[in-house]
């Protein structure tokens, strides 16, 4: 045992109480981050807990990852120390629904789908479907930074978070923005750890806007033989008055990828018959109001899908749909799944550059003879999963030039890149936080302020932050 | 003989861009606010490096220097409290680019809301942030402030439409935070810049997205005897899951000036109106407006009129945007709190502010934001009054006080600036405030940028660390 870990384990019961301090090395390897194990593993079960540890930790100057239920920790660099996992699963309290106001106030380890069911009784929703979501917990969706198939119409949690609580420093509980939506009361610091992953502090609570659920929803799906046409229909419906809920691109293989048990598993549900076919670009669009509002977006969708030159058009019943939508909820777990040596590449761009960040992408990947597969927000921001079909050095060699030849094309139109998963041991070797930042500068100064001491999930972040 | 610090802004500037005078000065110590403070020079960049170089002038002579655009803003935010260079964004004022099939547009910070709506309205996009003051606000102002409006309750409010920022930090690097395209990658800055009150940096250049304009539009207008069924409509509307574009509210006294002003058609016998408006594709528009119209019924609202066409909808929206205005003429000045409430608590909150009217004897018209619970009492007052002044601002903090016990907040849209920085203990522990303070200082180190905002200052300390400068126009060799 080192000497930090000897101090670790002998304060923490002191703060959480022994039965939830841990040294068995089953629950460290549990809490690994890219197989970099902490020396304890400590389950706070209050705010002031975490205040607590965080002071301890800072006095001891220990390295803290705070995780929730660990589906997103593989995002990031590989931390530079890591002594204390901070299991936040038991602040799990809703701590104030008001669902008269559309407002909502949960601790940072309450599991998402804990949140869905309270508000499904009041027919409102989070828009947070994020990847993982039957064990998802709010703070690590939110410190994680995902974005969900909703963003096409809910955007992304810094359109719904409204204020955030946060340990931080050398123990210090702090919170930016309110309970109410409308608020310009002091600096959005809240807007700052929405995908910091925590390296600013720790998130203890967040407040949300809430949704109404729509009346009823349907689902669009055309399929195409080539990207070409895909993205003409893209195109015509990005021009029309349509303001779908959610609407993305999934290319040929991602049939046969949402088709095996493990998707299933993922999905919790089979992905229904007929509606994506191998070899096919395929557009999903999701859309919802009442009925004749649902009539119009059909029969629109329709006429933009044969003047597309569609192959196949299929709608979507509300159930069916909500199975569907699952899947490309899951998109990002079913294909790391899907091979030992699954590598993402996320590329943002300028609706209009899709095509060429697609073609280009393809190509680099296709040249270094690598399978792919990719789902595409409308908006301009593309998954492209690199699919080794096994982990060893010439899968590495073949993604390090993929991804290399990607970025190196991405900056010509300008993309923002990043590579968000892959396997670890390949991280030193991928340039995973994509080109240099311009204002990385800016973002060391805000991280001094959070954390002076760099005991926040040190190196996790970008330009080694 | 001049100042040395002005000679070194005309050298810059052009002797035409540099105001020093005190008869022109004067006319640079308001903004909407009821606050006063003096610059010691007023100054018109036209580029980017004028912005740098007025940077360098002011670390030079360690004097503050202070952004503005049009001065609407109603919390001294754009007001030199320190005195020193205020700056001027009006000649900075070009739409640099409008890129219609990513929906962006690229502006400088100079360029007034309304402007960039009209240059876009031809491709069917608009910017959708719309204060009232949108024909003279600008949006580096919007962006300072992070502003609202009528219909940010559908659309959101400036951040949510900003992806990248240009600017000069205080220490004169000219940086640049976010990006066109999605999901920049590290720190949200611009989530961070935002609504930063021109604290941190001068902005040079703003990213922002365009919206399509709906295809159909249906604005009502709601009539009813009283207060409470007035606002117990709005807490109906939000809680049956109806997200109206925009849901205005005027009270009785309002209206009758805002009639009186501009000939909207609002009935002046009334007790208040909501003005709603429902948008989204033409087949949901007319179910949702019956929807909204019959809620409205149920609550007993006298009459639920439609507006029948484009023009009658701009007229009833000219009243509402030019209610503070025609209050202006009812009283030599009016003070307007903008505080914020959970929506189920506007019944209780509207009937104790009619209380403190009553009490403090001064009239208060109520006109705001209604959907999202952002309030805008006008509590009419004649300032040549000190001692009238003094209760007027007793008068609001009761009425802020009472927001914060229902849950809300001490500014919805308008900003702390230097109205609310001795408010902001109320919601924030010295914890959170040293924090912000601590990002402040980080962007911000010698606190020569729009000082004394915000933030209360702290006792015993002196927080700007920069010397007084002789006033204007005063001789120094």
């Amino acid at each position: 045992m080192t000497t930090a870990s000897k101090t670790a384990s002998s304060r923490l019961p002191d703060i959480v109480g022994a039965a939830h301090v841990s040294t068995d090395p089953a629950e460290l390897s549990a809490c690994a981050v890219d197989g970099k194990l902490p020396t304890v593993t400590a389950r706070p079960g209050s705010t002031e807990e975490v205040i607590e540890i965080v002071k301890y930790a800072a006095a001891e100057k220990l390295a803290l990852i705070a995780s929730g239920a660990r589906t997103k920790l593989g995002i990031g660099s590989s931390p530079e120390r890591y002594d204390v996992a901070l299991d936040m699963t038991r602040l799990n309290r809703i701590i104030a629904y008001d669902p008269g106001d559309l407002t909502l106030s949960v601790e940072a380890g309450t599991p998402l789908r804990n949140v869905a069911e309270a508000l499904a009784q009041h027919r409102q929703f989070l828009p947070l479907a994020v990847p993982y979501f039957d064990r998802a917990t709010v703070g690590g969706s939110i410190a994680s930074g995902v974005d969900t198939p909703l963003r096409q119409f809910y955007g992304t949690a810094r359109d719904y978070v409204l204020g955030m609580e946060f340990a931080l420093g050398e123990g210090v509980r702090s919170k930016s923005g309110g309970n109410v939506v409308k608020n310009v009361t002091g600096y959005d610091l809240h807007k700052l750890m929405i995908g910091s992953l925590g390296t600013l502090g720790v998130i203890t609570r967040v407040n949300f806007k809430t949704f109404p659920m729509p009346v009823a929803s349907r689902g669009f799906v055309a399929t195409f033989e080539s990207l070409d046409h895909a993205i003409e229909m893209r195109n015509r419906v990005a021009q029309s008055p349509l303001t779908p809920m959610t609407f993305d691109l999934l290319s040929p293989r991602v049939a046969d990828l949402f088709s095996t048990p493990a998707a299933e598993r993922l999905a919790t549900s089979p992905m229904p018959a007929g509606v994506l076919s191998p070899g096919h670009w395929a557009l999903t669009i999701g859309y919802s109001g009442k009925e004749n509002v649902l009539s119009r977006y059909e029969a629109e969708l329709r006429r933009m899908a044969a003047e597309s030159a569609a192959d196949n058009v299929t709608v979507l019943a509300d159930r069916v749909r909500a199975a569907a939508f699952a899947f490309k909820r899951e998109f990002i777990p079913i294909v790391l799944d899907s091979t030992p040596a699954t590598t993402i590449v996320k590329i943002s761009v300028l609706p209009a550059r899709l095509k060429d960040a697609l073609t280009s992408a393809i190509k680099a990947a296709e040249t270094n003879q690598l399978r792919w597969a990719v789902m595409a927000r409308s908006l301009g921001v593309i998954y492209f999963a690199l699919l080794p079909a096994e982990f060893n050095q010439a899968s590495h060699r073949q993604a390090v030039a993929t991804t290399n030849h990607i970025l190196a094309a991405g900056a010509s139109f300008g993309a923002n890149m990043t590579i968000p998963w892959c396997p670890s041991e390949w991280k030193s070797a991928l340039k995973i936080w994509g080109p240099e930042r311009h204002d990385l500068a800016q973002m060391q100064k805000v991280k001094k302020v959070f954390d002076p001491l760099g005991i926040f999930s040190p190196g996790r972040f970008i330009g080694g932050i | 003989m001049e100042l040395r610090l002005v000679q070194d802004l005309k050298k810059l500037l052009g002797s035409d861009a540099v105001l020093h005078e005190p008869e022109d000065l004067v006319l640079y110590e308001y903004d909407g606010s009821v606050e006063v403070a003096r610059p010691n020079c007023v100054v018109f960049p036209r580029t980017k490096e004028h912005i740098v170089g007025l940077v360098g002038i002011a670390n030079r002579y360690r004097t503050p220097i202070v952004g503005r655009g049009a001065g609407t803003g109603l919390s001294g935010g754009a007001l030199a409290r320190r005195g020193g260079i205020l700056t001027i964004f009006s000649k900075m004022n070009r739409i640099l680019e409008v890129d219609v099939e990513n929906h962006r547009a690229v502006v400088q910070p100079g360029v007034v809301n309304a402007d960039l709506s009209a240059a876009v309205a031809h491709t069917g996009l608009h910017f959708a942030p719309d204060p009232s003051s949108q024909k003279a606000c600008t949006i580096g102002g919007n962006v300072s402030e992070n502003s609202g409006g009528p219909h940010t309750l559908a659309y959101g409010v400036t951040t949510n439409h900003v992806l990248e920022l240009e600017m000069v930090l205080p220490t004169g690097e000219l940086i640049r935070i976010g990006s066109s395209a999605l999901d920049s990658p590290g720190y949200d800055l611009p989530g961070l810049f935002v609504g930063s009150e021109g604290t941190l940096g001068l902005l040079t250049e703003i990213t922002v997205k365009l919206t399509r304009l709906p295809e159909s539009v249906k604005t009502l207008l709601a009539i009813f005897d009283t207060l409470d069924d007035t606002t117990e409509t709005v807490v109906d509307i939000t809680a049956r899951g109806i997200t109206p574009a925009a849901c205005e509210m005027l009270d009785g006294y309002t209206l009758r000036a805002v009639e009186a002003y501009v000939h909207a058609g609002f009935p002046i016998d009334s007790a208040a109106v909501l003005l709603i408006d429902v948008d989204g594709v033409r087949d949901g528009v007319e179910s949702q407006a019956e929807e909204v119209a019959e809620i409205c019924r149920a609550h007993r609202a006298r009459e639920v009129r439609v507006a029948k066409d484009s023009r009658e909808r701009d007229l009833l929206w000219k009243g509402r945007k030019n209610a503070f205005g025609a209050v202006g003429r009812l009283s030599t000045t009016y003070y307007v709190q903008d505080g914020v409430i959970p929506r189920t608590k506007l019944p209780a909150t509207l009937r104790r502010i009619t209380e403190i009217s009553e009490r403090y004897g001064f009239p208060i018209g109520n006109i705001f934001h209604a959907g999202d619970g952002n309030l805008h009492p006008l509590i009419l007052f004649d300032a040549r009054d000190e001692n009238q002044l003094k209760r007027v601002i007793a008068a609001a903090d009761e009425i802020i006080q009472f927001c914060i016990e229902m849950g809300g907040s001490i500014t919805g849209e308008h900003g702390v600036g230097m109205e609310k920085d001795r408010l902001m203990p109320l919601l924030f522990s010295e914890a959170d405030l040293d924090l912000m303070r601590g990002v402040r200082d980080a962007f911000n180190p010698i606190g020569l940028l729009n000082p004394e905002k915000i933030f209360p200052n702290k006792k015993g300390c002196g927080e700007i660390h920069i010397r007084p400068l002789p006033v204007a126009g005063a001789s120094v060799a």
